[in-house]
């Protein structure tokens, strides 16, 4: 068990406190010397950056940086019955091939692959035990994407410090039926948390890959700063989806990257409920032919919240196909910023990229923003953007009310129908209802 | 196998120029006394010299947009430009007193004499000053003031200060400034309340000097329930070294008036084409602004509407066509300030070889309005396959009051399209030029006829080096 390599971290570490910081990466280090090296690259990258502005593009219409660092912390892991709670409530699915839960960035539980997928050559297993095992597995994909999308600073931050999360490795033609799920859960006041996920998928494999982010009280002030990596080899199929339901004091970054071969077949999904603010950057970089991706995301957005997606389809190669929704539902005074880019390469003829971003204002104080954006470098490609703001249809409400459904419930159920085309692609019927249910009590109407 | 004979065109066709003799030339280079020089030769009040010396220190300041503009701004060297030439003529009245050597420049532009004649007012502008300026004794009567912006300032200063500058301030971008500083030549165009301008006020610019950048100033009003039409079209001769467009376009409508602003720009390959173009509308009043951009290496201008009062409406047709070492950086801005205001963007761009078209927009809600719309459609053709094209939408809305659609598209010609045209005849040339102008057709029809005719040939020109 990892419990061995985690007695030697350093208990605490304040964000504000640079120091304290360098002390906790150097207690990180270990016999890995390339991963030194990464961590400590990072970190001065981290130093020497500046901290985003309003003015810098990457960061428009974002509201300004008014967080202190100093009041987050690295912690110790909590004690057991608030570590037995976490556990206990990790149960957005049970048909599963394997889970994991951290507390705080401590490993709480951990229920391994069967035997038959290990056998097969199947690993799952937390990042800091999976860097000691199989170093040379993850050399070139541990932290090895850039962040195009203007969180350079936060993701080297990560880079530094991070340790909590899973390595998911597919060897070829392994195909995992159920799900890995893997619950990161901040417990304790002004916890700063790195969840990493690392997925790699061989040739013709199949996995599906769920993290979901969850703060045990819902006023727990937090900072989070997560990034995920798929790697989808050729013809293989990759699936992840993540449901963020951090507490709403919670600043959150997240910075994933795909990367799809040949013929792969991938599909990110996000359903982002929880935070003060929260920042979702999702890249896509299609290197080779034939490859098939899709991106989802689903934004309930209320009180004072702000949500801040910014997306990136790269295709680098020809006859690939890319396609992503997001969809943002606004409440109250809640802001949301969408902001994509699909950026064909000279060479890549054949493009199918599309893009799409519906705002719903279900209030008049409410502020959608969408900066939809092509770069189209080859002329033999179809590329579409469409951007709708909007409230609901008065025709479509007008039919209901005509049809004796009450005002209320004729509102409710456009609402859950916007949503659906996002939730229709949970496959599992139980995780699916299960996050229905989250996106509906955020509805009061 | 087809072999396909390259058709034969006259690529030189705007690389002519003729010498002239410039009476009132401040030399090259942007300094104070380049702005003292310009206020002196044209007289000007000392209210417009501080207003050029103000803008001259903004400019200054102000930083090159490079952050999310093209780096090729950097290109410019302001301090090798005139800022000002003139020949010093007195606006003609009659089309006979024109000289005879700039009839023939526009006769090399081919305007024909007919068109003239029934365009209501010809103001064609050889470098900064007009050489020609006639309006029909009848608009005369009816009150429309057109004249250029030195005499509206002096002779009308109670209808065209209390908006000259109000519409884009000098401080707006480092180019407006630049303009404020420099500005001569240009349109100054006064609509009195009811009058509808039957037919549509034109104006043709011309570059002429090397090394000489144009800053026209124009500001149209439109007076309670008037109408107006104004054109403008550009072409160039070229020059060795880089040469740079920076104008100022304000229009103003007032309670139910309608402008129609229309542009065919087509400057040669060598010009830097940086235009501020913005448009208040007040209630229930109309700005459309039709824009073609054809020529220039790089011309970055968004007209734009602030929509400022119940009602009113903005509407931008943009067409760009990018050929080879050109990148049109254009778009639209719509500021909707009032409730029920409504807008509509259609942008359509052509890229050829490596030419680039980009997108960008802007569209603006605030969230104490009621019932506003945007539509804004691009669609994008990319003919070889080194073009290139962008889009760059900012939307905001706030509220659950108000709706906004933007869609954008890019695509090749159809394949299957040449492929029919080819089987009845049309050589590849020929069907690509027609599948082209059907790209754009559905926006032609919005424009006058003479002008859809002279886009249509410029459109066949610019295609017939592309095939092969």
């Amino acid at each position: 068990m990892p419990t061995a390599l985690q007695t030697k971290l350093l208990p605490m570490a304040s964000l504000g406190d640079d120091a304290q910081l360098i002390a906790y990466r150097e207690s990180l280090s270990g016999s890995i010397p390339w991963l030194d090296a990464k961590r400590a690259e990072a970190w001065d990258a981290y130093q020497s950056l500046p901290m985003p502005t309003r003015k810098d593009e990457k960061w428009r219409f974002a509201s300004r940086m008014a967080f202190d660092l100093a009041n987050f912390r690295i912690t110790d892991a909590p004690d057991n019955s608030t570590r037995q709670r976490a556990i206990d409530a990790s149960n957005m699915m049970h048909q599963v091939s394997g889970r994991m839960v951290f507390t705080d960035n401590h490993l709480a539980s951990f229920d391994p692959v069967d035997s038959d997928l290990e056998a097969k050559g199947v690993i799952f297993k937390p990042l800091l035990q999976a860097i000691h095992e199989h170093p040379d597995l993850i050399e070139s994909r541990l932290f090895a994407e850039e962040a195009h999308l203007g969180s350079d600073k936060f993701l080297a931050l990560h880079t530094a410090l991070s340790h909590s999360g899973a390595l998911v490795y597919v060897p070829k033609g392994v195909e995992i039926e159920s799900p890995l799920m893997i619950y990161h859960w901040t417990t304790q006041e002004g916890v700063a948390v790195f969840p990493h996920t690392l997925v790699i998928a061989e040739e013709a494999s199949s996995v599906h890959v769920v993290d979901i982010f969850q703060s045990l009280e819902p006023d727990l002030p937090a900072f989070c700063i997560a990034a995920g990596n798929l790697y989808a080899g050729p013809g293989s199929h990759v699936f992840r989806k993540c449901v963020q339901n951090w507490s709403h004091e919670t600043i959150s970054f997240q910075a994933d990257a795909t990367a799809a071969r040949r013929d792969s077949t991938t599909q990110t999904l996000a359903v982002n409920l929880g935070g003060k603010r929260a920042r979702f950057e999702n890249q896509l970089r299609m290197t080779e032919p034939g490859s098939h991706a899709t991106m989802y995301s689903l934004t309930v957005a209320q009180g004072d919240q702000e949500f801040d997606q910014r997306t990136f389809q790269s295709h680098e190669a020809p006859q690939a196909v890319s396609d992503l929704l997001y969809k943002n539902a606004l409440l109250d005074r809640s802001r949301t910023i969408f902001s994509g880019m699909i950026n064909v390469a000279p060479d890549a003829q054949q493009t199918d990229a599309y893009q799409t971003n519906r705002n719903l204002l279900l209030s008049p104080e409410a502020d959608a923003n969408s900066l939809p954006g092509l770069e189209i470098q080859a002329n033999d490609v179809k590329c579409s953007h469409g951007a709708t703001t909007g409230q609901l249809d008065p025709e479509e409400l007008f039919y209901m009310l005509q049809r004796g459904i009450p005002k209320r419930t004729a509102q409710q159920l456009m609402v859950y129908g916007f949503f659906e085309d996002v939730l229709d692609k949970f496959e599992q019927e139980e995780i699916r209802d299960n996050v229905r249910k989250l996106v509906q009590s955020k509805f009061h109407l | 196998m087809v072999q396909h004979t390259p058709i034969e065109v006259d690529r030189e066709k705007g690389n002519f120029s003729y010498k002239t003799h410039y009476e009132y030339d401040a030399g090259v280079g942007l300094n104070e006394g380049v702005i003292n020089y310009i206020a002196d030769v044209k007289g000007e009040d000392d209210w417009i010299r501080q207003f050029r010396l103000k803008a001259l220190d903004v400019f200054n300041r102000r930083a090159m947009p490079t952050h999310w503009a093209t780096k090729d701004l950097e290109n410019i060297d302001f301090a090798k430009i005139r800022y000002y030439l003139s020949k010093g003529q007195i606006p003609k009245r009659t089309w006979e007193e024109v000289p005879d050597e700039i009839k023939q420049t526009f006769e090399r532009l081919g305007i024909p004499e007919q068109e003239r004649k029934f365009l209501a007012g010809v103001e064609a502008q050889f470098d900064s000053e007009a050489a020609y300026s006639n309006i029909k004794a009848d608009l005369e009567k009816q009150g429309v003031i057109f004249l250029g912006p030195n005499e509206g300032l002096k002779e009308h200063p109670d209808v065209f200060r209390k908006w000259f500058g109000k519409i884009i301030p000098t401080n707006d971008n480092k180019f407006s400034a630049l303009n404020s500083a420099v500005f001569s030549g240009g349109s100054f165009i006064y609509v009195p309340p009811g009058v509808k301008v039957a037919q549509p006020l034109q104006a043709y610019f011309r570059i002429n000097a090397e090394s000489f950048g144009q800053f026209e100033r124009t500001l149209i009003i439109a007076d309670e329930g008037s109408e107006v039409t104004y054109m403008e079209g550009c072409t160039a001769p070229q020059f060795e070294t880089s040469t740079i467009h920076s104008a100022v376009v304000e229009l103003v409508a007032m309670k139910s008036a309608k402008i129609q602003y229309i542009t065919v720009q087509n400057w040669s390959n060598n010009v830097f084409n940086l235009v501020t173009k913005r448009g208040l509308a007040h209630e229930e009043s109309e700005i459309r602004w039709i824009d073609c951009n054809i020529g220039s290496r790089l011309t970055m201008k968004y007209p734009a509407v602030v929509l400022n009062g119940r009602k009113a409406r903005g509407e931008v047709l943009s067409i760009a066509l990018a050929n080879d070492g050109q990148h049109q950086d254009t778009g639209a801005k719509m500021i909707h300030n009032a409730d029920e205001t409504s807008s509509n963007i259609i942008s359509k761009s052509i890229s050829i070889g490596n030419g680039r078209s980009s997108y960008r927009g802007l569209v603006h809600i605030p969230d104490h309005l009621r019932g506003c719309k945007n539509n804004t459609e691009c669609d994008a053709l990319l003919i070889n396959t080194n073009s290139r094209t962008d889009t760059f939408p900012a939307i905001t809305v706030r509220g659950n009051g108000n709706s906004v659609q933007h869609e954008a598209s890019v695509s090749k010609l159809s394949a299957e399209q040449i492929f029919y045209m080819m089987q009845r005849g049309l050589s590849e040339g020929e069907a690509m030029s027609l599948s082209v102008n059907g790209f754009v057709n559905d926006l032609m029809k919005h424009f006058p006829m003479e002008y859809s005719v002279e886009l249509k040939r410029l459109i066949d020109l610019e295609m017939e080096g592309s095939v092969g």
